[in-house]
């Protein structure tokens, strides 16, 4: 009696499970209308700014934004990649565009090299006041860039790093959300891990690089795609930190076209917003192609 | 020849706490040494040190012959098998066994060689390749032990390694284990909490408690002659039955009831009876049990009853006829055990 009791208590949760599994057409429509009706409300500006960007500028000036395709596609994407433009008459698309990767890069690299020694340390080495600096790391998120803005250009003027890549880039590296994630995973790497290293004869490098960096392959890449989104978006920053075209990213290129009302010209409309299109389309790009392994590195751990 | 010596070894822990109090032990050639007792012994941690994974508070080891104290784990030349295996994730079984003896600086040949002997031994080959997740409970197990094997050390050490099999795997580990040792003659220290484990794989066996030894010797010494009340009870399962009694002139005092012994000594003592080492007696000769419940395990029977105010244990062969009521029961005069009372030691 009590075998067969245990067996359909074992089997409860299954029939459960397939019951939901099952479609039911009414629920269905109303999951995918929520679905539909939120794709279409992210979607829909996106859209419209794109087929906007079709059309040539004066079009746009009189009649407002525009739903269809004009024919003005390759010559505006073209002109905004390769047309100099700007004060100095140098800086192009493209070089904008080179300029927002670098700094993507440069700050999502920089910020996992730094926050990985410092997790590792914080984690693995037992040094006076480690808790301590732990906490003052930690409480780094509570001043972010723009409570600091004024000290940090300070700092960063009178080391002679205005107009440069390092300038752009390392005062954004300091920030404690990467520690703290890197921290909490290496917590969870089992101690008996360690010991294993130890015993196999790996110091402290060694165990670093063969064994933590492989070990946080997935953690790293969702670090690195958040951070490059967070990287390719600055725009206080770079604003200004840079006062030559030649060092301008996507994301301040943008306004620049806008602010060119000189005399009787009207704003290059079209190209805004196709430059706001392309400054999107990367992150975008990023996510979508590193889906799997972002949502693989916040949710589960190899071990 | 001896393999590892630990001398009056100490473990203090920055707040005064004491895991392992004093504890002398030699390992020789060869020999598997089991390192048993509850929770919180000190076991885990006497293995720990002998490993270099903790520092040794005060005392000496010595393996092969060189004091080791001061040793890095790498450098004592001895290889540890983890209860959780302990295997590096992101790495093949392949590269697991050769990370050590990579971070040597072994030729690679000669790693690849090794790997593969070891590998043939544990009969892991067609795993080489695999990422640890792939294998089962039992094949990481394997190649934990292949990665202890191909060091070549001088002592493994098991730290309770098959705890996290089911009990069908474990039983052919166990079996196994001591099988393999035997073939590679290499010494080894094996910690359990699992009296089962340390009787069937020792060739001698540590009983720790409370951070001290309680007794060193072969499976059957600490089970025949337990040295001491906890000895007594840690080993054997069922336990042995502890009774208080008062020994006099002519035999054993018990809530009343007096048998006919030659006592070593007068007095208050604790009486211990092997479950199994008990007889009902048909004629309701000896002393006098009220049975209580009785357990059916197949084999045998469990007979749980009451001795005037003290509980008692009998194992009964299921052959027989089950008792009930009130029975007697008797012992040969070899099979008791007398402890003293304030001690606990063996008189």
């Amino acid at each position: 009696m009590a075998v067969t009791e245990l067996d359909t208590a074992a089997d409860a949760p299954t029939k459960t499970a397939t019951k939901k599994n099952k479609p039911r057409g009414n629920v269905r429509i109303y999951d995918h209308a929520v679905l539909v009706i939120g794709v279409l409300l992210m979607m829909g500006p996106l859209v419209v700014a794109f087929m906007t960007s079709t059309f040539d500028h004066v079009t746009i000036h009189r009649e407002g934004m525009q739903i269809g395709f004009g024919g003005n596609f390759l010559e505006t994407y073209k002109n905004v990649l390769y047309q100099e433009g700007g004060f100095t008459g140098e800086v192009t698309g493209l070089l904008m565009t080179q300029n927002s990767l670098i700094l993507g890069i440069g700050f999502a690299v920089g910020k996992i090299i730094v926050s990985m020694l410092a997790a590792y340390a914080i984690v693995y080495f037992r040094f006076p006041l480690a808790t301590f600096s732990f906490w003052v790391i930690f409480s780094t998120l509570l001043l972010p860039l723009e409570v600091r803005i004024l000290p940090s250009y300070e700092v960063v003027q009178q080391l002679g790093m205005l107009n440069t890549y390092s300038g752009l880039i390392v005062p954004l590296i300091a920030s404690a959300t990467g520690t703290f994630f890197f921290r909490q995973f290496f917590k969870s790497v089992p101690n008996e891990l360690i010991e294993a290293a130890r015993i196999d004869g790996a110091g402290p490098v060694q165990f670093f690089w063969d064994i933590l960096v492989p070990l946080s392959r997935t953690m790293i890449a969702a670090i690195f795609i958040i951070m490059f989104v967070v990287g390719w978006n600055q725009y206080l920053w770079p604003t200004l930190m840079t006062t030559e075209e030649g060092y301008f990213t996507l994301v301040r290129g943008i306004r620049n076209i806008m602010q060119q009302m000189i005399g009787a010209d009207i704003p290059e409309y079209n190209e805004a917003l196709a430059m706001a299109i392309l400054a999107m389309l990367p992150p975008a790009l990023v996510i979508v192609i590193f889906q799997r392994m972002f949502i693989k590195g916040l949710v589960e751990q190899e071990k | 020849m001896t393999t590892l010596r630990i001398k009056n070894a100490f473990k203090r822990y920055p707040n005064g706490a004491e895991a392992v109090k004093g504890v002398s032990v030699d390992v020789e050639d060869g020999e598997l040494v089991v390192f048993v007792g509850p929770s919180g012994c000190g076991k885990s941690t006497l293995l720990r040190m002998v490993a270099g994974l903790e520092d040794v508070t005060d005392g000496k080891i010595e393996l092969a012959g060189r004091v080791v104290n001061d040793l890095e784990p790498a450098d004592r030349n001895i290889a540890m098998v983890f209860q959780n295996y302990a295997l590096y994730p992101h790495m093949s079984v392949r590269k697991n066994l050769a990370y050590g003896l990579k971070n040597r600086g072994t030729p690679a040949e000669e790693i690849n060689r090794k790997v593969d002997d070891a590998a043939a031994l544990l009969q892991i080959k067609d795993f080489l390749d695999r990422k640890p997740s792939q294998l089962s409970g039992g094949q990481r197990q394997r190649v934990a032990m292949g990665r202890a094997i191909v060091r070549d050390p001088a002592i493994f050490l098991f730290d309770e390694p098959l705890s996290n099999l089911d009990a069908k795997l474990r039983n052919q580990m166990r079996l196994e284990i001591k099988k393999l040792q035997r073939n590679l003659g290499t010494a080894a220290i094996y910690v359990t909490h699992d009296q089962v484990e340390a009787m069937t794989l020792a060739d001698r066996i540590v009983v720790l408690n409370n951070g001290q030894v309680e007794q060193i010797g072969t499976p059957h010494e600490v089970y025949s002659h337990p040295a001491s009340t906890f000895v007594a009870s840690f080993i054997g399962a069922p336990p042995m039955n502890l009774i208080d009694a008062t020994l006099t002139d002519t035999g054993v005092d018990i809530d009343g009831q007096s048998l006919g012994l030659q006592s070593p000594r007068t007095g208050a003592v604790k009486l211990g009876l092997r479950p199994e080492r008990i007889q009902i007696t048909p004629e309701n000769g000896g002393l006098a049990v009220d049975i209580g419940v009785v357990e059916e395990l197949g084999a045998i029977r469990l007979i749980h009853g009451t001795l005037g105010s003290q509980d008692i244990t009998i194992a009964q062969d299921a052959e027989l006829p089950e008792p009930s009521g009130r029975a007697g029961i008797s012992f040969r005069t070899d099979d008791a055990h007398f402890f003293d009372t304030s001690s606990g030691r063996r008189i």
